[in-house]
Order: structure tokens, then sequence, then C-alpha cells
């Protein structure tokens, strides 16, 4: 039998596939009793959410596909026509549309998680790099989507958003044009954002893979932020965190219920509901709600190239994040300075979320240019700094004996343990 | 836990910062706020009065339809504001069809009730040259496409007034407190007993505008009624199953902690 | 890390009474869970059944009054040819002789069209074989060796009350759902 897994499962059939093809034994590994720190809190069920939401906005989308046609002509009626005729086509369109903003709450605060409990933190930067790359799939996914239905903020959303791209001097137009495949956005560009619709979901799908992947390697990081000591620290995946995610997506689908049911268009705007018109621009055109901080920066630089590189910038910084944040301690827990700091940072991401939607005059402009200033001053120069001076506390030794009642001993004096990076 | 609480709070304070949008979109440059009704629709559990929708179906028809499209909905769907299949044949019936004839030209029929409601004009440009230019949108969507929704168009249908002294109107325009800019295409599309009701409701403008509005809201969303339905049961059925879900959580854990 | 991950774990308990209390938990969690994801399934599915637009539109009126004796018209019902025929009575004679003759899918003419109205055969124009259109809907084509229709992707021949008699197919042509409104107006669906 050389060659073969020598698989550990009794069930005859499990036994027989397993050991050709060991995906029983990979699972019972990475999610059976995969060694998780035992500490986690809910926040760490976004991940989990974050996965559901993806299959179900690759179920429902592919259902809708089959009902959607995408051209200039039709795509609007054809939307409608899933609203009205196509059994439960209501229902599936709803799930997809306010499925595109669930997926970024949850993914938005899977990252302020990461950010407060420092997991971009060593060894985890490959990780977190992986996760900004999905940050950018989901974003050009939502973007392409959200023009497929052809209402009046489907065309200027795509107009404004490729037009972008003419910033860049000299190539910049031939870029706009290749985009739109004529000279405005038209049938061409509804059809390869179509296509592309449906290809970047999978595209996601195996980033989303690699993420895991890194994410078994390393380990998860935890609220305490410190290394797992040995095995007093872990609880198998199954059934502790199993049950834990399950109650966290239950909640998660009772707001995604309460959205889809009861306000589906809530988080939509009502101009994408006349169709779209090359000849008329809606009086004011907002992105969707998950790409207003982002617009926000955009408008708060007075130079069209200029705010347009600030706003690639804004998400490359974070990917540069592991590497700015020098302090050697992870969560924020045990960083006093940072902790508050951690929620300026909110707080300019909500205000700018805020700018994002009002008109670009008087008071907003203003705010926008703070709230954009510290973002960057935050990334660029806080962190860094900081890193070098925080007086941080004391770490405890080790996981379990931080969070059993019976492990004993607090933390210890001094910081004498307060070697978070070193390896379990 | 206080993360948490800061978290949604946090969250809470985004989407309600984004409730105050669409408001704000409407009142960009113009300050105009549609006085709050009542519908028989709104809330968790509204349904669409079946008595006021088939009434403004009957101002859609004798008023609307002379210039506006509503070439998303089928005669069938009038079923949903509980027309028998009868009635809804009969309609159809006495509404001609374009279509294509045996000998290729172009010629009419009697529909059927899976025909979609016949559009004024036969395109665009045949409407805006009937119209003065103007371009009467299609009724399909309307609620749903105005940031007001069903109060907006209340208002705007019993928003005609005489224009404000030093306001001068321009040439086939009229004055509408409720429209963006005060000035629309469309004169006043109803007046006291414009239609006459067959089940005796006095048709003031008011009340013709509350009936046609709450039709144009059951077309804009015919699915609405099976939607909170069905909400209902999965909001309960999900609460059952997140205390059954906790329950067995704690359980699990008992002997960890 | 990896090390670590064949170490043991805390245990859990395995006292009596508390492993039944939560492994009925457990079965109602998981029996709920199950529910939910059925329920989450169902519209998927349904989604690909026909539409309200499609299923409102299941049923034609045709007009008999144009055809004339020997001729046949082809109509659509629900994106199907369906094949009308003012047989001649010559035709049907020839049809209810072969009532007793040697079917395939034995049914009588009678069967097939509505009482009084013989002279119209009404049946779907769908070879039973493996769903070709047959030939001999007009008078210039080749109608089998029963003179009623031909399908030349295999060859099955059928009479003229749309039986098979020959070939592969294994049934007659259907006979749609269909009603007079009229003397000579029919409601197909």
């Amino acid at each position: 039998m050389a060659g073969l897994h020598k698989s550990e499962f009794q069930n005859p059939v499990i036994n027989w596939i397993d050991s050709r093809l060991p995906v029983f034994t990979m699972l019972q590994k990475e999610y059976g009793v995969f060694p998780t720190p035992r500490n986690f809190n809910y926040l760490w069920n976004f991940g989990a959410l974050a996965m559901i939401n993806l299959v179900i906005m690759i179920a429902t989308g592919i259902f809708l596909a089959m009902n959607y046609t995408p051209h200039a002509t039709m795509a609007f009626d054809s939307v409608e026509r899933i609203m009205r005729d196509v059994n439960y086509g209501w229902l599936l369109r709803y799930v997809h549309m306010n499925g595109a903003s669930m997926f970024f709450i949850v993914v938005y605060i899977h990252m302020f998680r990461g950010l407060y409990y420092g997991s971009y933190k060593t060894p985890r930067e490959l990780l977190w790099i992986l996760g900004v790359i999905i940050l950018l799939l989901m974003m050009a996914t939502a973007f392409m989507g959200y023009v497929l239905p052809w209402g009046q903020m489907s065309y200027w959303g795509a107009t404004v958003i490729t037009n972008l791209f003419s910033a860049f001097p000299i190539i910049g137009d031939s870029i706009v044009t290749w985009l739109w495949g004529g000279f405005s956005v038209d049938n061409p560009t509804l059809n390869r954002f179509f296509s592309l619709h449906y290809l970047l979901p999978f595209v996601l799908v195996g980033v989303v893979f690699l993420h895991i992947a890194a994410l078994h390697i390393t380990g998860s990081n935890n609220p305490l932020g410190i290394d797992v000591k040995g095995p007093q620290d872990t609880l198998p995946f199954h059934p502790y965190y199993t049950i834990k995610d399950s109650v966290g997506i239950c909640v998660y689908l009772l707001v995604f219920a309460c959205f889809v049911f009861f306000a589906p268009n809530y988080l939509g705007h009502p101009d994408n509901y006349i169709p779209a018109n090359p000849l008329v621009t809606p009086a004011h055109i907002v992105p969707e709600w998950y790409f207003l901080p982002f617009y926000a920066i955009l408008r708060s630089v007075p130079d069209k190239l200029g705010g347009v590189l600030l706003m690639f910038a804004s998400i490359g910084v974070l990917a540069l994040l592991p590497w700015l944040d020098t302090s050697p301690v992870r969560s924020a827990r045990f960083r006093p300075i940072y902790r508050i700091l951690f929620w300026v940072l909110a707080v300019a991401c909500v205000v700018l979320g805020v700018c994002g939607a009002k008109p670009a005059e008087g008071i907003w402009v203003v705010l926008s240019r703070i709230a954009t200033a510290y973002y960057f001053l935050h990334f660029l120069v806080i962190l860094p700094v900081l890193g070098k001076f925080e007086r941080t506390l004391p770490l405890p030794e080790s996981i379990s004996r931080a969070v059993l009642p019976t492990g004993g001993g607090g933390p210890l004096p001094g910081g004498a343990a307060a070697k978070p990076m070193e390896k379990a | 836990m206080k993360i948490l609480r800061n978290a949604a709070a946090a969250l809470l304070a985004l989407v309600v910062s984004h409730g105050a949008v669409p408001s704000t979109a409407a009142a960009a440059g113009s300050e105009i706020k549609f006085p709050p009704q009542i519908w028989s629709f709104s809330g968790p559990f509204g349904t669409y009065d079946r008595a006021a929708a088939q009434r403004g179906f009957q101002v859609y028809a004798e008023v609307c339809a002379a210039c506006h499209a509503m070439k998303h909905s089928s005669f069938r769907n009038l079923a949903g504001i509980g027309l028998s299949e009868k009635e809804i044949e009969a309609l159809a019936a006495a509404v001609m069809i374009p279509t294509i004839g045996d000998d290729g030209q172009p010629t009419e029929r009697p529909g059927i009730p899976a025909d979609r409601f016949r559009s004024p004009f036969p395109n665009e440009r045949a409407a805006r040259a009937a119209n003065n230019g103007a371009y009467p949108p299609d009724l399909s969507v309307m609620i749903k496409a105005r940031p007001g929704g069903a109060d907006q168009m209340y208002a705007l249908l019993v928003g005609y007034t005489d224009p404000p002294a030093g306001v001068t109107v321009g040439e086939g325009m009229y004055y509408n407190k409720y429209f963006a800019g005060h000035q629309i295409a469309m004169a006043s599309p109803l007046s006291d007993g414009r239609v006459t009701y067959a089940d005796g409701t006095r048709a003031s403008v008011e009340q013709m505008s509350r009936d046609v509005t709450t039709f144009l809201a059951y077309i804009a969303e015919p699915e609405m009624e099976q939607r909170k339905r069905m909400g209902v049961k999965v909001v309960l059925f999900l609460i059952f199953l997140t205390g059954l879900t906790y329950a067995t959580k704690r359980k699990v854990w008992a002997d960890v902690h | 890390m990896a090390d670590s991950a064949a170490a043991p774990h805390a245990a859990p308990n395995t006292g009596g009474a508390e492993v039944t209390k939560r492994d009925f938990l457990k079965l109602v969690t998981a029996a709920g869970a199950a529910v939910g994801v059925g329920a989450i399934v169902w519209p998927l599915v349904d989604s690909m059944n026909p539409a309200a637009d499609v299923l409102a539109l299941s049923s034609t009126t045709v007009d008999l009054a144009p055809v004339q004796v020997g001729q046949a018209i082809t109509v659509m019902w629900r994106g199907k040819p369906v094949f009308v025929r003012h047989r001649s009575a010559e035709e049907i004679a020839k049809a209810k002789a072969d009532d007793k003759g040697r079917l395939p899918d034995p049914m009588t003419d009678a069967a097939r069209v509505k009482p009084g109205k013989e002279q119209w055969l009404i049946v779907v124009g769908i070879c039973t074989h493996l769903g070709c259109v047959p030939i001999g809907n007009r008078s210039t084509e080749v109608r089998g060796e029963y003179g009623g229709w031909f399908c030349p992707c295999h060859g099955s021949h059928y009479d003229t009350s749309g039986r098979i008699r020959l070939g592969p197919a294994p049934a007659n042509l259907a006979v749609p759902p269909y009603a007079f409104e009229g003397d000579t107006k029919i409601k197909i669906g």
C-alpha cells in the first residue's frame, strides 16, 4: 500500500477516499483539532462571517445571472423582471444587493479588529497583505456589480470612477477609452463589467484560500496579542469555535434579514431606479456607503491626480502597516496611547464616510481634509514613532494564566514577560 | 465586550449618518421637506389598502395613463390589489395592444392579462414631441426612484398652487410647492371630481392623490406583502435558532471556563 | 505552533446526565440549522422554474376560420410548435378505420379530437422519439406512409390522427389541453 495516505478514519468509504486524497484528514487537521487560542472574543467571528457572506454572494449571483441580460437596452428591464416575475427573484436580488453592504460591514469590522489587536504584526504580515488584496478585489467586484442594473447611479458611478484613470498624465485618456471600449460608458462597458463581475469573486475565493492557508501556518492572533505557549493555551477548533462562530452567524443573519425583508433599499440610492441616461447627471451623486471614506479622501485634494493618488495610497498604506507599526506589543489592550489613537482613527474614518456623503462644500471640505490628514499621519508618522516611545502595560505570562480562573497568577510584574513576538 | 460596544456605536453612527443622506439629497439646493403621511403599507406589517389601490388604478387608467407608461407591469399584476381574473380579462380586452398583423403591417389586437400596460407613446421622442419637449417618466418604479417615496408622490400631486408673489413661471411650466426648482412641466393632473369612483368615495384631489399613490406603491413593489410576511417568519426563526445556538455554545464551553 | 497540533487538548467533560442534555441540545440546534439551510436553498432552486410572465403566456388562442380543408397550420404554444390540421372526410375515415389496426400506442381517433369537431386535429408538433419537428404539415411536404406526418430525423411515420405507426418513436403525437371557445376558435393551454 505504499504511496497511499495512512488514514485513521474508521468508516470504510471515508477511509478509502482519504487514503487516496486526504481531504478528510486535512479538514480534521485544519478545522477539527486545529489548536486555536482559547481566549477569542466575538470579534473573531468576523472572518467566518465574511466567508459565509462570500458564499451567499456567489450563490445568489449565479442564480441572478441566469435571469440577467447584460445589454444597455435590456439590463434595467431584466432586473425589474427579476424583481417582479422570477420566482423569489426579489429575494435573490435584495439578498445580493444588501449582501454587498453586509460584506463590507463584516470585512471592515474584521479589519478594525486586526488593527486593534495588532493582527498584522510579525509573523502575520503576509496574511494581512493578502487581506488588503481581498479588500481591493472586493471593491472592484462591488463597483462593477453596482453598474449592472444600469440605473442612473450605475451609469454615473461607472463614468466618474473610470474617469479617475484619466488623471494619469499622457496615457490617462487612452486607459479610460480602453476601459470603456468606446468613447463613453456604454454597452461594451456593461458587457465587460458583467464578465469581470462574474470572474472576480472566484479570484476572491482563491485569495481567501491563501489567506486561510497563511493563517493556519502562523495560527490566529488573540485578544492578548501574545503567542500561544503550549496546549494549555488552545482549544480544538471544533466544537469550541465552530459553535461560537455559529452564534455569530445567527446574529449576522438576523441583521441581514432585517435589511432584506424590511428595509431592502435603505442602503441603496433611489436614483438607481431611474434607467441610465447619458444626457442627464443626477443632482447629487454619491457612491455606495462603503466607498464613502475613500470618496472623501479623493475629494479632499484640490488636484485631480493628487486626489486619485491619495485615494489609492490610503489602501496602499495598509499593506505597509506591518512595517510602519514599530511596537513589539500587538494588542491595544497593553498599549494605552495606541488604544486612544485607534479610536481616533476609527472616528476619522467615520467622519470621512459622512463627509463623502455630503456635498463637497463648506465645513465638509474642511472636515474631510482634517480626517484625511489624520488618517495618513496615523499610519505614516504616529505609528512608527509611537512604537519607540510608548510605555506598554505588562503582558501576561501566557493565555491560560490570563484567562483561566484556576490558571493562577495575573500579569507578571515589571513587564518581565514582555517578549510577545517570541515563537511558541 | 467594551470593544464590541464601541464598534457597534461606530457602526451605528455610520448607518445613521448615511440615513441622513437621502433627505439631504432631496434638500440639496431646494430645501424641500415632504409632509410625512400615514400609509397602509408602511411599517413591518403594512399591507396595501386594496380599496384605495383599486381606486388608484382607476385614477391611473383615466388620468395618468394618457401620458405616462408603466411598462414593467402587466394587467395580470392587478390580481395583487384584489381584482378577479374575469375583471382583469375584461380590463385588458378593452385596451388595444400594438402588434404585427399576418400581413406584416403594424396593427392592434385586444389585450390579454399577460400584456404589459400599454405605453401611451411608441418611444421617448414621440412622448417629448407630444408634451412640449418634456418626457413623462415611466411610473413602474416611480415610488422607489424618489428619495421621499410615497410621501413625495403625494406631496407633488397636491402641491400645485399659484406662484408666490414675485415668482414668474416659465412658458409651459406650472408652479408646484414640492417639485425641485418649483417649476414642473406637468399641469396639475387632478381636480376635484376628475374621476367618478364606483364605490361612492368623494373624488377630492387629496383622495385621488392618496389612492393613486397607494396604487403606484403597489406597482413599484408588488412583492412587498410577501416579503414582509416571509420576513416576520424568517426573523422569528432566526431568533429561535440564535437562542438555541447560544444555549449549545454555553453548554459546549461550560467545562472550559 | 504546528507541533502542538497533535498535543492533547482539554478533554470535554464526560459526565453522564450532562452529556445527554448537551447532545440533545446539539441535535436540536443542528436540526434547526438544517431547516434553515433548506429554506435558503429552495428560493434558489425555485428561481429556475418558469417565471410569472412565462406562466402568464402559457395559453394561446387560435382562430381556425382561415384554415381550409386539407390544410394545416403551425402555431406556437409554450415555445413549441402545435399542428392544427383541418382534416378531410377521407382522412377522418382512414383514421377511424385504423383504430383497429396495428398501433404501437393504441388510442382511438375519437379520443384524440373533440366530439363533433372531428375535422380539427390538434397535436404538439414534436416527435416523441427525440424531439425533432416532423414534416408534413404543408400539403407539399412528405407525409409518410400513413398520410399524417413524417419525422426525417429517424424515420418515424404518423397517421392522420397523429398516431405513431412506424419507426422508433414510442408514443403518439401529444394532444395538448385545449377547448373550443367558439365554432372556429380554440384556446390551447
